[in-house]
């Protein structure tokens, strides 16, 4: 019975994930525009984008091979499975035991390499550039997000997000400074692998400054909307992972009813709101960096979370 | 123990065989059959004897020094290792098999293809020589088969001796080995001073004073860590792995170095008794230093072969790590996560030999198809050789840590027992693990950087040569040869438990307790180790989930979308031509710029030097990349000029009178004189 609510949780957050994603987006952009004095599209522009590269015809270059076709599909089943894992609503996830944040951690990794891969397929030198500015930052931001998840596990005695966000729920852990490291360090992590400013920008197309765009430039059609839809979903599921471990409240545990799993879904929505519009403040406030600052931002994180991370292998004697 | 003992017999006489029939046809076919067969043989031994339990098996053969007979013993280590290596002889004879036909038919062969000779008689005994190494039980047969091993496989270098970078590479390598056999030689006099027992048995039972323990801790991460390729003595890893034919290549750098890894187990776990807690500081050390050094000069290289050894040095590196993290804990008593970062050492062992051997495999068939191995001149492979990119493809993931493969499962482990770290005592050992563990998943995000660049530009974009336009996929021993270890690389990511409970007896053998020891049931497929952290992992369930969700996802797709779709050629940078290609495409080195520059920089000193013509000037523009390794100015120019000096003065000794030689002896045995009188006193 237990195993058949949580399953039917399961079922439930990897739908909700993909209906929410572009809903995200759509948000983030438009408080975006609104901040800057413009009136910005509607919400629901991200959802017409994706069904219009869905109708689209598929352009592809001539020397194509199997895996630019197959990365999109790779990469999409990576993240939303991905997203899946990272409890939202409620802790009680059929998956949850599956995969911990290690290997949710690796698995936007594979998707993170398939992109970078199909990135180099077609040959062209935007795909090069994009692939390997894009491993260059994963080179960074991996490692630091790893730390993370070192210092939350030392805390917790888990790395599983299930047991993370209970415990974080249960209130035992009071203000940390090492906590406050890691959350910091996790923004950064989030911004940089996400496109977002000021380690690249999702909205241009200039040569110098793109990472993402570049990699994913020759891909049309129905290809470009499973990408596109992928990074969506990402960006949601870094917002979720911020609020699973940071703030958790409002979260279903095991066996505290349906009601409260509605009540979860409402607040996570209300989450991503506020999450949105703090990015969208974040990105209106400051510039786009130069490629090759990157590393100093994102050795900022790694230090961080390496600080935070020794200072509770230090502080705790388990 | 007597089939293991006839199984290396008939390699020898395969060897034999090999020496007296090379310039026949199917003398290739004899010697690689016969090395498959033996190493199958002895695999299955040892599977079933891991499997099965009982007692080891032990067997005194009355050669060797007159009063001391060489000591042959098979315990559940040794069983674990043969397995390594006589898979890996499988595959490798498998695909040498293919390899030396095709290359038989085209003698103008590139390198590697000039095999003639040599390599037919020294294969089989290069195999033989590493299981012996296993399965020796006293000191003198150890180094025995140690050297046998090393100047086996340091023929098989030299047997490309037509290359110009060959005998360099030789050179050193007889260097650097004679060094670490020189070290192993003395950790064992050491050792066995004790009573003058030279048999592992006797060892054990009288283990070393704290100082000479120390001492002997030292000497094996030299000499063992020589042959395994730490950082900074892997300067000739590089240089011989590739030099040699490509299945040899991936013997010595899937295998050999296994051999080594094996000799630090067998001393710092077994051989030296109860461990000090420093001695896992320092072997963590290393292996953070060899992880992360070791990708770094990965990330440099534009030879396949070469960017190979150099990730072998990596992957030595993790699994170095390991080692030192389960010393950690043996010395601190916590013999359960002990047993966890040990069974996360070999499990790498077992995975690394795998997808290394694969990619070398690989490199091999990319060196069949197009006569060269630098990057530059490969490109768009996928095309021309499909079934090797899909193999290979799986390798990279694979050696990059991706689940559901079997090199983040090992990956996993490891960091499992990491986060045990708090459970310590030592303030020095928790910092020096919270950093050794962020260096780990340095390295591991900077292999997944190294692969990408490896296959994107191997396999994928477009040929930046006319041979690699026109190459033509491998024949059928070969694709097997890469398969083998591709189907296993999937199956031991999806199912790892089996061969975690394959390890207990040696695990229980080394640290006294397995790795699943009190955790709570879990049905046998799922990853729970015990921990103080309760986590789990399933990569069966998680593959079903993929497959469940692709399903779906392209079902979804394709119902909706339009499935319309046009074919073009993509914008080359506004270059004319039908092939914008050779202009545009990104280059090997220009993928590995921004990582040079991130990393390379200080610890390299890599620099990119650009001569731009003036305006009006036709001349082209020139890019040039100039890296320096550390390793170089620090230990080998030194090193290399300590011998030469030492040589010089040694020199003068041949131009002695025979009154000055007669002087030299006799003060010699006044010294050793004094020397038994003062021990025996």
């Amino acid at each position: 019975m237990t195993l058949l609510l949580a399953t039917f949780y399961q079922i439930l957050q990897m739908l909700l994930v993909l209906a929410l994603a572009p809903l995200l987006t759509g948000w983030v952009r438009l408080v975006k525009a609104r901040l800057v004095g413009r009136r910005g599209p509607s919400m629901a522009q991200p959802y017409r984008d994706l069904l219009r590269l869905l109708r689209k015809e598929v352009v592809l270059a001539r020397n194509a091979s199997w895996l630019f076709r197959a990365v999109p599909y790779m990469m999409f089943t990576a993240i939303w499975l991905a997203a899946g894992l990272v409890p939202v609503f409620t802790t009680q996830l059929a998956l949850a035991p599956t995969a911990d944040l290690i290997a949710l951690i690796a698995l936007l990794g594979s998707a993170r390499f398939f992109l970078a891969l199909a990135g180099m397929d077609t040959g062209t030198s935007f795909g090069g550039i994009g692939s390997s500015r894009e491993m260059m930052i994963a080179a960074l931001a991996e490692p630091a997000m790893l730390m993370i998840v070192f210092s939350v596990a030392i805390l917790v005695r888990s790395t599983s997000l299930a047991e993370i966000a209970d415990f974080m729920l249960s209130g035992a852990v009071g203000l940390r400074i090492s906590l406050a490291l890691a959350l910091i360090a996790l923004v950064m992590v989030a911004i940089a692998e996400n496109a977002r400013i000021p380690i690249d920008n999702p909205a241009t197309h200039l040569e110098l400054t793109m990472v993402h765009e570049a990699m994913v430039l020759e891909y049309s059609g129905r290809h470009l909307a499973l990408v596109e839809a992928a990074s969506m979903l990402k960006m949601l599921l870094y917002m979720a992972l911020i609020a699973c471990v940071f703030a958790p409240w409002g979260m279903a545990t095991a066996g505290s009813g349906v009601a409260a799993a509605l009540g979860g879904v409402a607040v996570f929505v209300a989450k991503l709101a506020v999450g949105g519009t703090l990015l969208a403040l974040f990105e209106t406030s400051i510039a786009k960096m130069r490629v090759f600052r990157v590393g100093e931002f994102l050795g900022g994180a790694l230090l961080l979370s390496l600080l935070g991370a020794i200072f509770l292998y230090v502080s705790r004697g388990v | 123990m007597g089939l293991v003992v006839s199984a290396i017999a008939f390699l020898f006489a395969v060897a034999v065989l090999g020496a007296a029939a090379k310039r026949l046809p199917q003398a290739s076919t004899v010697v690689y059959g016969g090395t498959a067969a033996a190493c199958a043989l002895i695999a299955l031994w040892a599977a079933l004897r891991l499997a099965g339990g009982g007692p080891d098996a032990a067997l005194v053969l009355p050669v060797g020094l007159p009063w001391i007979q060489a000591h042959l013993r098979a315990d559940a280590l040794s069983a674990v290792f043969l397995i390594v290596v006589n898979l890996g002889g499988i595959t490798a004879s498998l695909f040498g098999w293919g390899y030396e036909r095709a290359h038989h038919d085209s003698h103008s062969g590139p390198q590697g293809g000039s095999q003639d000779g040599p390599v037919l008689p020294l294969y089989p005994l290069f195999l033989a020589g590493m299981n012996m190494v296993l399965i020796a039980a006293d000191a003198f047969t150890f180094l025995l088969s140690w050297e046998f091993m090393s100047l086996a496989s340091w023929l098989l270098v030299l047997s490309t001796h037509r290359e110009p970078e060959t005998p360099k590479a030789a050179r050193l390598y007889i260097i650097m080995a004679s060094f670490g056999t020189a070290c192993l030689l003395l950790a064992f006099g050491v050792l066995a001073t004790a009573h003058g027992d030279y048999s592992f048995a006797a060892i054990r039972d009288h283990a070393p004073a704290a100082g000479a323990a120390a001492l002997v801790v030292v000497l094996i991460l030299l000499g063992a860590g020589s042959k395994a390729g730490l950082v900074p003595l892997h300067v000739w890893l590089p240089l011989a792995h590739p030099a040699a034919p490509s299945h040899v290549s991936a013997l010595m750098s899937g295998v050999m170095t296994k051999v080594a890894v094996y000799a630090m187990i067998r001393v710092l776990f077994d051989l030296l008794g109860e461990p000090d807690w420093w001695w896992g500081g320092v072997t963590m050390g290393f292996g953070a230093l060899t992880a992360v050094m070791g990708v770094l000069y990965a990330l440099m290289q534009d030879d396949v072969k070469r960017l190979l050894a150099y990730s072998t040095v990596e992957n030595i590196g993790a699994i170095v790590i390991a080692l030192g993290l389960a010393l950690v804990f043996k010395a601190a008593h916590t013999p359960v996560i002990a047993a966890l970062a040990l069974a996360a050492a070999l499990l790498h062992v077992v995975n690394h030999s795998l997808f290394k051997s694969l990619l070398f495999f690989a490199a091999g068939a990319m060196l069949t198809a197009t006569g060269s191995r630098d990057l530059n001149r490969l490109g768009g492979l996928i095309h021309r050789m499909p079934t090797t990119a899909v193999l290979a493809l799986i390798g990279a993931t694979a050696i990059s840590a991706l689940p559901p493969l079997n090199g983040f499962v090992g990956e996993w482990l490891l960091f499992q027992a990491i986060l045990n770290a708090p459970a310590l005592s030592e303030w020095s050992l928790k910092i020096e693990i919270a950093v050794v563990g962020a260096a780990l998943a340095l390295a591991t995000a900077l292999a997944a950087a190294c692969f990408v660049r490896l296959y994107g530009i191997a396999f994928l974009g477009r040929p930046r040569s006319r041979a690699a336009g026109e190459a033509v996929e491998v024949g059928r021993a070969m694709r097997l040869g890469m398969a083998v270890p591709a189907v296993l690389c999937v199956v031991l990511g999806v199912l790892p438990t089996p061969l975690i409970r394959l390890f207990e007896p040696a695990l229980r053998l080394l640290v006294e307790a397995g790795p699943f020891d009190g955790r709570a049931y879990q049905p046998w497929f799922w990853l729970a180790p015990t921990s103080a952290i309760g986590n789990s992992y399933n990569g069966l369930i998680m593959l079903v989930v993929i497959a469940l969700l692709s399903v779906v996802l392209v079902l979804g797709i394709h119902r909706k979308a339009s499935d319309r779709v046009r074919w073009s050629i993509p914008w080359g940078c506004g270059f004319d031509g039908p092939d914008p290609a050779a202009v545009t495409q990104y280059t090997a080195s220009s993928f590995g710029q921004p990582i040079r520059r991130a990393f390379g920089s200080t610890v390299f000193r890599a620099r990119d030097h650009v001569d731009m013509p003036a305006p009006g000037d036709t001349r082209p523009a020139r890019l040039s990349v100039t890296w320096t390794d550390p390793a170089w100015v620090v230990v080998v120019e030194p090193l290399s000029r300590a011998v030469g000096w030492l040589a010089e003065k040694a020199n003068r000794l041949q131009f002695l009178t025979i009154r000055r030689y007669l002087t030299l002896m006799f003060l010699a045995l006044v010294v050793l004189l004094v020397m038994v009188a003062v021990t025996q006193r």
